[in-house]
């Protein structure tokens, strides 16, 4: 893994926040990883949208994860499609299952060590990659 | 019970342009140079087509096509944005649209200019049905369709045992199917040692487990099955369908991230057309990576889930194999044509008039379409009569 996800890389595309993601996106600035939780009948989904797929209430709250997960899976990014990370190849993109139910896809820290299997238990850090923008990362936990 | 299309539609015409690294011709060129052969194959003129279902997220929309013709009275045009799936997806609308009466000759045109334009990371970036993994997942390192679908190959890979073999063997039968098509832009042989020394794109997906990027256009013309009986060699559609993923807007949420919207579509398809797996004699799979193969003979019901990888082995999917694969090459060695390709290939096997790829004998065939992080599309045709 490149440690080079810390570089500034001012080409690194930065979200735009909506409506419904602006809390999301105001909580990892916080260093706060923020899901979704149903204001009827509590159902925790990810990532943020305006309406409940089982109660369709729209009704939200918010919730702020354990930041604990497992490996669902993963892949080393060696060609560089996003100019912005072309500084950063190879890097590891892993989907992590949340001790809450949803997944999160993230770059993986230091995971040439890490000994990328299912099921791995990893735990989610913050990182601000460039100015302003904090993005969750996995490490093995 | 299951809307039934069978035998109320047919694919009466086919048209391909060359297929190649460097066009100058435009995309909007390609793609009526493709129309008029169609329309010539099918034995009509411009001016029978009144539907037009586009490439949605290509580079024309219906009113060009209208424009160029001299069309006067098209009372049907619609697209289906599903990405890869949408070539045959848009089989579906246009059996609706015939069976219905809406309309009497529907042309599915599709251009594109993928190796001399804009690479796939930026078109896909470009298209509506991305915008979530735009928001949340491309600032961390992911847009392009090999980063979002390789964790999907790897997980197969360690729940089931699937192998680099495996994938390779895939490939391979592709490259010797496109040595025998002169339309086709790979004609250099490829040995498993080959694909295992190609460079790492996303792992576990080497280059020569990705699909070419081309330039080209195909089309093809459906008409309803009364009026298809005057074409000159009418393919009846037996049975057609599209299936949609759970989370379908993202793959990272999908319950289970190797089960297909296809999963959904075969059983419908399967069961209009009324024959099972075991009664196809070709498939022209969709292929913009070896696994999204092994997974879609998975979801078609060929194997059980897991089973695809072993599935592929021992020259199975070859052309003396009992299941012949993607007899044109595929996109991953003719040519990236969203699959309109494979369309235009399984007519071909249909009428007989495949040439050195022709399966022997072959009276029923399917064709997929895979794409848009998920979404799945299956048409099964019959012999021409």
């Amino acid at each position: 893994m490149s440690g080079a996800a810390t570089e500034l890389n001012p080409a690194r595309p930065a979200p735009e926040p909506t409506i419904d993601s602006k809390p999301y996106w105001d909580g990892l600035k916080e260093r706060r990883l923020l899901l979704q939780q149903c204001g009827d009948c509590g159902l925790v989904r990810h990532y943020p949208r305006p309406m409940c797929a089982d109660c369709h209430s729209l009704e939200v709250g918010w919730i702020e994860s354990s930041r604990q997960g497992r490996l669902y899976s993963w892949t080393e990014v060696h060609h560089p499609f996003v100019p912005g990370f072309r500084g950063e190849i190879p890097y590891v993109m892993a989907t992590v299952e949340l001790e809450e139910g949803v997944r999160l896809q993230c770059q993986m820290l230091d995971a040439a060590s890490a000994g990328l299997r299912l099921d791995l238990s990893v735990e989610i850090v913050f990182l601000e990659v460039q100015d302003g923008l904090v993005l969750p990362f996995a490490q093995a936990a | 019970m299951t809307a039934s299309l069978s035998g109320k539609a047919a694919v009466v015409g086919i048209g391909e342009t060359a297929y190649l690294r460097g066009s100058d011709k435009s995309a909007l060129a390609l793609q009526l140079e493709a129309s008029l052969r169609a329309i010539e194959d099918a034995g009509l003129e411009p001016k029978d087509i009144d539907g037009i279902l586009p490439y949605a997220s290509g580079a024309a929309v219906a009113e060009d096509f209208i424009t160029n013709f001299g069309l006067e009275d098209v009372t049907f045009s619609a697209t289906t944005p599903m990405g890869g799936a949408s070539c045959v997806a848009a089989i579906q609308a246009a059996a609706v649209a015939v069976a219905t009466g809406l309309c009497r000759n529907v042309l599915l045109p599709i251009g594109r200019r993928g190796y001399s334009d804009s690479r796939v990371a930026s078109r896909v970036a470009a298209m509506p049905q991305f915008h979530v993994v735009s928001e949340f997942e491309t600032p961390s390192g992911t847009i392009a369709p090999a980063q979002l679908y390789a964790p999907m190959a790897r997980r197969h890979m360690e729940l089931y045992g699937t192998t680099a073999d495996q994938f390779a063997e895939v490939a391979v039968t592709m490259r010797r199917h496109a040595m025998l098509n002169d339309n086709a832009i790979m004609q250099k042989p490829m040995t498993v040692e080959d694909h295992h020394a190609s460079r790492m794109i996303c792992d576990p997906y080497r280059l020569f487990d990705c699909c070419l990027e081309s330039d080209g256009g195909a089309a093809i013309v459906i008409s309803g099955a009364e009026r298809a009986a005057d074409t000159r060699r009418p393919v009846p559609i037996m049975g057609v369908a599209e299936g949609h993923p759970d989370s379908p807007s993202v793959i990272t949420q999908r319950p289970e991230i190797t089960r297909l919207g296809l999963a959904k579509a075969a059983p419908r398809a399967f069961g209009m057309a009324g024959v099972r797996p075991e009664d196809v004699d070709v498939a022209e799979v969709y292929d913009c990576f070896t696994w999204t193969v092994i997974c879609q003979l998975e979801d078609l019901g060929f194997c059980a889930k897991g089973e695809g990888g072993a599935f592929v082995e021992g020259g199975r999917i070859g052309l003396d194999g009992a299941l012949p694969v993607n007899t044109h090459g595929g996109l991953l060695s003719q040519a990236h044509i969203v699959g309109m390709n494979h369309v235009c290939e399984l007519v071909k096997q249909m009428r007989g008039e495949a040439g050195r790829a022709q399966v022997a004998d072959a009276e029923i065939g399917l064709v997929t379409g895979y794409g848009d992080l998920g979404d799945g599309s299956l048409a099964i045709m019959g012999a021409a009569a």
